[in-house]
């Protein structure tokens, strides 16, 4: 049997981003000056944005329960309104004096990431049901051959994690808990401990999406 | 450009996440399967850059960290399309791109090999697509270097492309190999990706229609990211 051909390219295969991510990623945190005058991602919000303003910290944690002192870990998520930033957001005009994106090169000594975000509106599911507030997670790092995807929902959200459709499809429910960070006050502002671990018994769920 | 939900990731045609022949993946690669989640706009949407981020000397290796001379090495232009599996163009895709000099030697505090850096080169630069999703960018041609995993281990000279396209989905880090490398077939980093075609697309030839004669050669190195389903039929009626 004989078809027409379907020509699809094939998308470009994947590599580790290395040890020295931070030199491409983040590179006046790697120790390069002077070449962009600040790190991608480095800030998110400004003195006019509007929402509750958080933070969300973490480290990455090997299978053998040592964190991650090269990982870069990167974030995605809605404004206070639940809108996002950029032109692919067809329901509405996210708030001007929001990134919605971040980038965190972790500490190069104990390895924890920092985000100085805000806390993120509902979007909807593919059938207009609200999910939970969460933030879009992308994890890179030497010995990760592929960017790892997760999400991150929050501690103080319990009724609308109990109803988010993606968190309800998880099939072993004892997993979900590692999705969910706690709401701590750590400091001067609302803190949530988001400790992602890669492998192991408190494996963090990944998502292939 | 803008539509429906990414094509499904071919994890076969991806490296794996565990890959012994790569040390390091041994401990960092999860062991349960990861949860499929069709796009949702948490996905489909990305961060867009602007042309106002990017500097006039941000894809030109030889000039963004000069200091007062040139950097020694091999001059060469490298240059392509980021195009998406249905064979466009991605207009507006951030590259990020980073490398060693031509001795094999990063600019990072944890860099401890011996070959010596070159004080006139950083060796990070970025750039957005054009309108048609082309680029370019101009660097010295990075040496291979040794790493601890077997004892005998080397790099092939390698360039690492970071790359935003619109949506989330879409981001992608992956290293570019110049052609004719004896190093490529021997490397673990390489050998994560199972299929030697996929190898292959990783694998920039050598360009001399694009090079600048007495100055620079070119290599060309294009890149795919994920294709995009259209909307038209789609009722929005699935969920769980």
């Amino acid at each position: 049997m004989m078809a027409q051909p379907l020509a699809y390219l094939k998308e470009s295969p994947s590599q580790t981003a290395g040890p020295y991510v931070h030199i491409g990623c983040t590179p006046n945190y790697s120790g390069i000056e002077g070449v962009y005058a600040e790190d991608l991602g480095a800030r998110m919000v400004d003195a006019e944005t509007q929402g509750e303003r958080i933070r969300i910290v973490g480290r990455v944690f090997d299978g053998v329960g040592t964190a991650l002192k090269d990982a870069l870990v990167e974030i995605w998520q809605a404004d206070a309104q639940g809108l996002y930033p950029g032109p692919s957001e067809t329901r509405g005009t996210a708030d001007p004096h929001f990134s919605g994106f971040g980038r965190s090169p972790g500490d190069m000594t104990t390895g924890e990431f920092v985000f100085e975000t805000i806390k993120p509106g509902k979007v909807p599911f593919k059938d207009g049901r609200p999910q939970a507030p969460h933030v879009t997670v992308w994890i890179v790092a030497r010995g990760i051959n592929l960017g790892l995807h997760t999400r991150m929902y929050f501690g103080d959200e319990e009724a609308a994690n109990a109803a988010d459709p993606v968190l309800a499809r998880i099939e072993h429910r004892a997993r979900v808990q590692t999705l969910i960070a706690p709401r701590t006050q750590e400091g001067d502002v609302p803190t949530y401990r988001f400790d992602i671990h890669l492998q192991g018994e408190n494996e963090t769920i990944f998502f292939d999406i | 450009m803008s539509g429906g939900s990414f094509f499904q990731r071919d994890r076969n045609w991806h490296p794996a996440a565990y890959t012994p022949g790569y040390k390091t993946s041994v401990t960092r690669s999860p062991q349960k399967a990861p949860i499929s989640l069709d796009n949702t706009v948490s996905e489909m949407t990305g961060p867009v850059f602007g042309h106002d981020l990017i500097g006039e000397t941000d894809n030109d290796l030889l000039r963004n960290f000069a200091h007062g001379g040139e950097p020694i090495g091999q001059r060469i232009i490298v240059h392509g399309r980021v195009l998406d599996e249905t064979g466009r163009g991605v207009p507006g895709a951030l590259l990020e791109f980073w490398q060693a000099n031509a001795g094999g030697r990063y600019r990072h505090k944890k860099e401890t090999y011996l070959a010596p850096l070159d004080p006139n080169f950083g060796g990070c630069g970025r750039t957005l697509t054009d309108a048609d999703g082309s680029y370019r960018l101009r660097t010295i041609k990075p040496g291979a270097y040794p790493w601890p995993n077997g004892v005998n281990d080397w790099r092939p000279a390698h360039i690492h492309f970071s790359v935003f396209g619109h949506g989330f989905a879409q981001r992608l880090i992956t290293q570019m190999y110049f052609e004719g490398d004896p190093l490529i077939w021997r490397c673990p980093i390489v050998a994560t990706i199972p299929d030697r075609a996929a190898v292959e697309r990783l694998i920039a030839p050598l360009d001399m229609n694009n090079a600048v004669p007495m100055d620079s050669r070119a290599y060309r190195f294009d890149i795919v990211l994920r294709g995009r389903r259209s909307t038209l039929f789609e009722n929005r009626t699935e969920g769980n």
